[in-house]
């Protein structure tokens, strides 16, 4: 028997990073571990940044890959692998003046091994292989999240996500099992193939919209979409706002490209129509309801927020309904539209926890008031955080403000059977729409603190560590260019998107 | 055919005069720069009187250039339309001839004089924007030219009840003014014209009459209303302007409160521009309304002159006196004008009587402008003599201490009762010989004004005049050299258009006779 | 050329924000001269534009591809009516950093939020692609904010607050109105001229124009959704309040006009009589209300919903005549607004620290203060519409337009009017010419700077040329309103 490692071969970028974790641990134990905090933060996530730059050269550079039956790899799944890596490097690098925890070498390596459950969740085309990589990100995060062992909220959030983790996990599997019971299938592709045999003669039994829902459930509660919304305020706040900052950003981003892959590649055939003359069962009424209550419940919650990070985590949450009007565009603009959103939410976000944990490291709690005169004390910093700050409100010329276009574009330009705009989505765009002039409400109390409010007399002065200043400005750089000429990166999704082979 | 812009030059005389008078270094200077300016503007009036020819019928020295583009939807563009004939003319000179006098009798004036003597001159600009202009645009930016300064005019150094007397004044000409301006934004509406010229023509042919009967049917039930409503606007504007009562009030107090030099202007020649507008526009645009109100009119008129006359027999103050005399004149020119409204009559006598009315209008005009600012001069001297007082009851017996000055005033009060060979004289007769045959009762009852004047007038010369000289009035000084040459040119045209009223009348003749074939 | 005015205007913000915190005069003198520069290009552009083009159609500036996946082009173009906003703009730039030459508290910072609220107007102005103008619309927005809540006065942060989501409010409207546009025309293109061309089924336009037009007039003022300006002009710092009454209004008005009534020329012949309604309620209410008000600054805010309420008359009578003087009733506003702001703010408030009418009137200011005395009324007189100055024939064309199309409305807009020189005489009395000669303490004042100066005599002479010359804008804006674009509006439908 000969033992040939190709199968090795397409992997490679997640072995690295396995290794990286491992690599980590063994620098933080065997080598630095007298040293001072400082050196060893900066040793041990060295070594893990190395690593995932490691990968991504590798994912740009490397021979391309074939995928195989239960992995799915397209030019479209390695450039946001190499995005996720990116978003790591950052928050590996926001972690260097962390003073949270002693325990740097395990701090690294479960970081690691989350980013590596990233890129599985992203590759994966089998609903089981989907669960496992879905705990492979999860559990880690768990962990994390109460890696502050001085402060109850952080034991507290974990404790949240942890049981609303392992709920929400236990509904997929049940969901899983149900449609596998069904169509005794688990290959995204055949699973469609056969809901659509079985749709030639409808009714479609009520069995497969119970799984669809409870499928469903688990990733509505990655993405903190309401009502599976809960946890989020809590781990945002109580976590390290490194850890917050993952997160929100690269963790959202591959929970969002599964979400997308498993209901346009698996359930594509049942999606029903949420439109405002018919409501059809499918998962366009689900996902509607989801949009819906989630920009509703996220945005009034965050009008009274008085914490900074309770009011991004609240803002998620409706920055996760909007995200789910791209669905119900057609095909062409669809997912486009949902990437382009996603990717640059992300990015916006690690922005804006970034500045957090800056401003948190720097003696402030996170309350709004802690804010006042930012403006003044670091104009660099409260300048990357108007950017932030308006990029998610949807002002222009900033990345948010195309996005929430092109999604609620692509949402009204659904077409029906006979191919003509029908305008169906209408009621859920004006909803969206007002829901994010609303925001700007809360976005603005940020920056009035920053900029209106008069620096308080015993404020101390600013000294952020200059390769976070660095990542942050280099992100607000990003969202106005994004911004401004967005043209970039939609070109790379299409042509990304075309070797796919998603079907509909 | 536009011939030398001559009025033009004229009217830009005294705005340049005035904003050279603002930015002149000191106040001596402005003061002489104002003077020259309006001696200037003077020349170019007798040069206009030199060069018009009373034979010519139509508008000489007529300018018309266009300047708003038509907005389309037949709507016609504005126009820079200016000319002048004989009415106009008198009105020009009347104003060239008073503001130098109103100037000099303004000379002593020492708070603020810059700003003083460039508001005259931006008044006289406004004068004779009015009495040139034949565009409703530029016609009522004339109009209200005339309002802004007289208003900081009295505002600003008047009496010790001026404020009251500035405000009442701007609230009440310029409610007027607006309702006029309503009024002729309804007729653009309906027409799309705002010459004068066209909108008599227009009238003649009953074109405005229908085109505003067919606007106003939209949505009035009768469709007369808006023609009524439009007339009324108009009416309202000159009205308060001449004033004829009951549009009255604003006018004891704005004089008494005005200084001297403002005073003068404000009787002399503002309130002509009330007249002229019911000569010029008026008249022309709505004759038949004037018909149908003619009775209530000429009692309104009737009721000015008797009770404006005997109004001021009632004063106790001088310049009230005079202010109030001042309405009484006036309404004889009304009187005059609701008179000549009636039915054109074939017959030839009825045209000689409108004729004659008519010239005695434009006479009257003239002649109290002179007198009436005369008048004011010499309350002024009373009163800067005095040291403020210009009680009737305060003096007596100056003729004794200032013989000429008695000998002048006396001339003119005499002159502003119609004494025969004084200019008042032939103005009045003109006006109750037409007036007579063509609203006898009215006439009848007007005469009771000549008495009641010819009373308080009598009264002033008797009480301020004539009598015992009180102690603190024996050092009144006479009339000094320079306050003799101001009233030089006044004194002698008193004399001169009493005696040789032709040279008035052969200019206000044609433009009469023209004037009645409008209507 | 006119292109550059905005280019201009942001390169002049990004310098600002370049400087040294204290240096305030360095601040100063670059705003200055950067609005100067945007001015000149404007005049320097109306110019060409008018020499070039004498049929006056619609002059392409910039059109560059951009998104092309959503066919949204960077289309800068120019036609009469924007080369007028344009210069509107222009000069109520330069007035506006004259008026704030005072500022001592961060000056840069105000002065660059100042220039990026100026290019954004200029933007769209300037954009005849929907998306853009969409973009420069919303970019206007929170400078509005920042210049409100930092240096305003009056409840500020409350004013700045309810002007950002009022405006953000009517933007989304106009959002969702756009994007269905674009969908449903099927043209994969937001390019304005593209759009209009396309023919929408009737019933989406009765719903669509509604949506587009309330949500710029909300930014217009229109009644009932006006409760934002007197509330906003009043917290607002002079120069703010000067562009906002002065220009940002006139964005609404504009993209009301441009957007909204030359998309869908079917659903604005649907709701024409009720919007023209709601225009006169708000001339004649707006001049009500500001009669009643007992701080200066409240009455000229609402006086600006009064004059806001001509243009919006004069859009919808659809008529050459209604247009063009809807079209010069905003250029004439936006510069009478100024002037009256600036002295109110200004000469006055920054002086005496009150606005009240009780205790402005025994302060004696026509004695104090003539200059600002007679700016106020020259002001005041061009404000109720005097011919003479350039509200007049703007006045009189919507109403002579609005005559033949309304005529009970355009008498309850006559009465406006007189409500308007009412309210006007009421404050010209009580708060300069009142009647206390009794007051023996000379209370002292500054003298009126010679930035003031000038920033008046510039909007005083442009109210009086337009005034006296109007012909010189209606050159622009009459041949326009025949262009091609505006066919729709005159016709019974789409040509």
């Amino acid at each position: 028997m000969s033992l040939s490692l190709e199968w090795m071969i397409p992997l490679v970028p997640e072995e690295i990073v396995i290794v990286t974790a491992l690599a980590a641990l063994v620098v933080d134990f065997g080598m630095v571990r007298r040293k001072t905090p400082a050196l060893r933060a900066a040793a041990v996530g060295g070594t893990a940044c190395l690593g995932c730059v490691a990968a991504m050269i590798w994912l740009a550079l490397g021979p391309e890959a074939k995928g195989a039956e239960m992995l799915a790899l397209t030019p479209l799944t390695q450039f946001l692998k190499m995005a996720l890596l990116a978003m790591t490097v950052v928050v590996a690098v926001l972690s260097f003046g962390a003073r949270f925890t002693r325990h740097l070498g395990e701090y690294f390596a479960l970081l690691l091994i989350a980013t590596a459950g990233m890129m599985l969740l992203i590759s994966s085309e089998n609903l089981l292989m989907i669960f496992i990589a879905l705990e492979m990100l999860s559990l880690p995060l768990y962990v994390l999240t109460a890696f502050n062992k001085t402060s109850a909220a952080s034991a507290e959030g974990a404790l949240k996500y942890f049981l609303f983790g392992s709920v929400a996990a236990a509904f997929t599997l049940f969901g899983i099992s149900l449609l596998y019971g069904m169509t005794g299938d688990l290959q995204l592709g055949s699973l469609a193939e056969k809901i659509a045999e079985k749709l030639k003669t409808p009714p479609l039994e009520p069995v497969y919209y119970a799984g669809l829902v409870m499928t469903l459930a688990g990733f509505a509660f990655k993405v903190a979409a309401a009502p599976f919304h809960f946890w989020a305020p809590d781990v945002y706040e109580g976590a390290p706002a490194p850890i917050a900052c993952f997160i929100a950003s690269g963790s959202k981003v591959a929970s969002f490209f599964v979400l997308a892959r498993i209901i346009v590649e698996g359930f594509g055939p049942m999606h029903g129509s949420a439109g405002w003359e018919g409501f059809e069962a499918g998962w366009m009424p689900v996902l509607a309801v989801l949009a819906v209550v989630s920009m509703v419940a996220g945005n009034i919650a965050a009008l009274v927020q008085s914490s900074v990070k309770r009011l991004l985590a609240y803002s998620a949450i409706a920055h996760a309904g909007y995200a789910l009007l791209a669905f119900f565009g057609n095909p062409r603009q669809m997912l486009p539209a949902l990437f382009f959103y996603v990717i640059t939410y992300a990015l916006t976000v690690l922005g804006a926890f970034a500045v957090v944990a800056v401003v948190e490291n720097n003696g402030g709690r996170d309350r709004l008031g802690d804010w006042a005169g930012l403006g003044r004390r670091s104009p660099l910093l409260a300048g990357c955080m108007f950017v932030f700050m308006l990029s998610l409100a949807g002002i222009p010329p900033l990345a948010g403000f195309f996005g929430k276009f092109y999604v609620f574009t692509a949402a009204l330009g659904g077409t029906t059977a006979g191919g003509k705009p029908d305008l169906a989505m209408l009621w859920l765009v004006i909803i969206a729409v007002a829901a994010s002039a609303i925001s700007l409400y809360y976005y603005l109390q940020v920056l009035k603190q920053i900029y209106t409010a008069e620096v308080p007399a015993d404020s101390k002065p600013f000294c952020p560590p200059y390769a976070a200043l660095l990542s942050i400005a280099l992100l607000a750089g990003l969202v106005i260019a994004l911004g401004c000429a967005p043209g970039w990166l939609l070109g790379k999704l299409p042509f990304v998107l075309n070797s796919t082979a998603i079907r509909l | 055919m536009n011939s030398f812009p001559l009025l033009s030059i004229l009217t830009l005389i005294p705005l340049l005069g005035g904003g050279a008078a603002l930015l002149s270094p000191t106040a001596k200077l402005a003061r002489r720069i104002g003077l020259a300016a309006s001696l200037l503007a003077l020349g170019v009036a007798a040069l206009l009187w030199a060069a018009f020819d009373p034979g010519q019928t139509g508008w000489q020295f007529a300018e018309s250039l266009p300047w708003v583009p038509s907005p389309g939807n037949g709507y016609q563009g504005i126009e820079y339309h200016l000319g002048i004939d004989g009415l106009g003319l008198l009105l020009v000179g009347l104003s060239a001839l008073l503001v130098p006098f109103a100037m000099l009798a303004s000379w002593k004036i020492e708070q603020n004089a810059k700003l003083y003597f460039a508001l005259i001159l931006f008044l006289e600009t406004g004068l004779f924007g009015t009495f040139t202009a034949l565009n409703f645009f530029h016609w009522f930016i004339y109009w209200e030219l005339g309002l802004i300064p007289a208003y900081f005019l009295i505002k600003m150094w008047g009496g010790p009840r001026r404020t009251r007397a500035a405000n009442q004044f701007f609230i009440y000409t310029l409610a007027g003014s607006v309702a006029m301006l309503l009024g002729f934004l309804a007729i653009f509406a309906a027409t799309g014209v705002f010459d004068f010229e066209k909108l008599a023509e227009l009238a003649r042919n009953g074109e405005l009459q229908d085109k505003l009967a067919k606007l106003g049917g939209a949505f009035f039930h009768s469709k007369e209303t808006l023609t009524w409503l439009v007339f009324a606007g108009v009416f309202l504007g000159f009205a308060v302007k001449a004033p004829l009562m009951p549009f009255h009030t604003w006018l004891p107090s704005a004089y008494a409160e005005a200084p001297t030099g403002t005073a003068m202007l404000l009787t002399g020649a503002m309130s002509k521009m009330g007249v002229y507008g019911f000569l010029r526009i008026l008249l022309p645009l709505f004759p038949a309304q004037m018909r149908a109100m003619q009775t209530p009119l000429l009692i309104l008129a009737v009721v000015t002159i008797v009770f404006s006359a005997a109004a001021a027999l009632a004063q106790r103050d001088l310049k009230r006196m005079v202010a109030y005399s001042s309405i009484n004149h006036v309404g004889y020119c009304l009187l005059g004008i609701f008179a000549v409204v009636q039915l054109s009559g074939d017959a030839a006598g009825s045209a000689t009587d409108k004729a004659a009315a008519l010239n005695g209008v434009m006479l009257q005009m003239f002649n109290h402008g002179l007198t009436a600012s005369a008048l004011f001069y010499f309350v002024g001297l009373i009163e800067e003599r005095s040291g403020g007082l210009r009680g009737l009851d305060d003096f007596g017996g100056l003729c004794k201490a200032a013989p000429v000055f008695c000998g002048l005033m006396g001339i003119t009060l005499f002159a502003s009762l119609g004494l025969p060979g004084l200019n008042g004289f032939v103005s009045e007769f003109l006006i109750f010989k037409g007036t007579l045959p063509l609203a006898g009762w009215a006439a009848a009852i007007s005469t009771l004004g000549l008495l009641i004047t010819a009373i308080f007038l009598l009264t002033i010369l008797q009480r301020v005049f004539n009598g015992p000289l009180q102690n603190r009035w024996a050092g009144w000084k006479d009339l000094t050299k320079g306050e003799k040459l101001t009233l030089a040119p006044v004194i002698a045209l008193i004399f001169v258009l009493g005696i040789c009223p032709q040279i008035l009348i052969s200019v206000a003749n044609p433009a009469a006779l023209a004037m009645l074939k409008l209507f | 050329m006119l292109a550059w005015t905005i280019y201009i205007s942001f390169l002049g913000a990004a310098a600002l924000a370049l400087l040294p915190p204290e240096s305030r005069r360095a601040a100063r003198i670059t705003a200055l001269l950067t609005a100067l520069a945007g001015l000149a290009l404007a005049l320097g552009g109306a110019a060409q534009y008018e020499a070039h083009t004498p049929a006056g159609g619609l002059v392409d500036l910039v059109n560059m591809p951009w998104i092309t996946e959503l066919g949204i082009n960077f289309h800068l173009g120019a036609d009469g009516v924007s080369v007028t906003l344009v210069l509107l703009t222009g000069i109520a730039a330069v007035a506006g950093v004259l008026f704030s030459w005072n500022i001592e508290r961060r000056t840069r910072e105000f002065f660059a939020l100042y220039l990026a609220l100026i290019a954004g107007v200029y933007g769209v102005f300037l954009s005849f692609d929907l998306f853009l103008l969409f973009v420069f619309y919303e970019i206007a927005i929170i400078p509005k904010y920042f210049l409100i809540a930092v240096w305003g006065s009056t409840r500020r942060e409350y004013g700045a607050m309810k002007l950002a989501l009022y405006s953000l409010a009517g933007s989304a409207m106009v959002l969702v109105g756009l994007i269905a546009a674009y969908v449903v025309s099927g043209a994969h293109s937001f390019d304005l001229v593209v759009l209009a061309k396309q023919s929408y089924p009737v019933a989406f336009q009765h719903w669509a124009f509604l949506l587009v037009f309330v949500g710029f007039a909300v930014l217009a003022g229109l009644w009932p959704f006006h409760t934002w300006a007197p509330t906003g002009h009043v917290a607002a710092p002079t120069a703010a309040s000067m562009l906002l009454a002065g220009v940002v209004m006139k964005l609404g008005a504009y993209g009301a006009l441009r957007v909204a009534m030359t998309l869908f020329p079917e659903g604005l012949r649907f709701w024409q009589n009720g919007i023209a309604l709601l225009a006169v309620i708000g001339i004649v209410y707006g001049g009500s209300v500001a009669l009643v008000q007992r701080d200066l600054k409240f009455v000229i805010g609402y006086s600006s919903v009064s004059h806001m309420g001509f243009v919006l008359l004069g859009l919808m009578t659809l008529t050459q005549i209604g247009l063009s003087g809807a079209v010069l009733q905003m250029f004439s506003h936006g510069i009478i607004a100024g002037l009256l702001f600036a002295v109110v703010g200004r000469m006055i408030y920054d002086r005496t620290h009150t606005r009240e009418l009780s205790e402005l009137q025994p302060m004696n200011l026509s004695v104090l203060a003539p200059f600002a005395a007679v700016t106020f009324v020259i002001a005041g007189a061009a404000s109720m519409g005097l011919p003479g100055f350039s509200g007049f024939i703007a006045e009189l064309q919507v109403l002579a337009g609005a005559w033949g199309v309304f005529p009970r409305l355009t008498i309850l807009a006559g009465v406006g009017v007189v409500v308007g020189i009412a309210f006007m005489v009421r404050i010209w009395i009580k708060a300069f010419f009142a009647e206390n000669e009794a007051k023996g303490a000379a209370v002292q004042i500054e003298p009126i700077t010679v930035a003031e100066k000038a920033g008046a005599y510039l909007l005083l002479g442009t109210t009086v040329l337009i005034g006296l010359w109007p012909g010189l804008l209606l050159n622009l804006i009459t041949p326009t309103l025949r262009s091609p674009l505006f066919q729709p509006l005159w016709k019974g439908g789409p040509p």
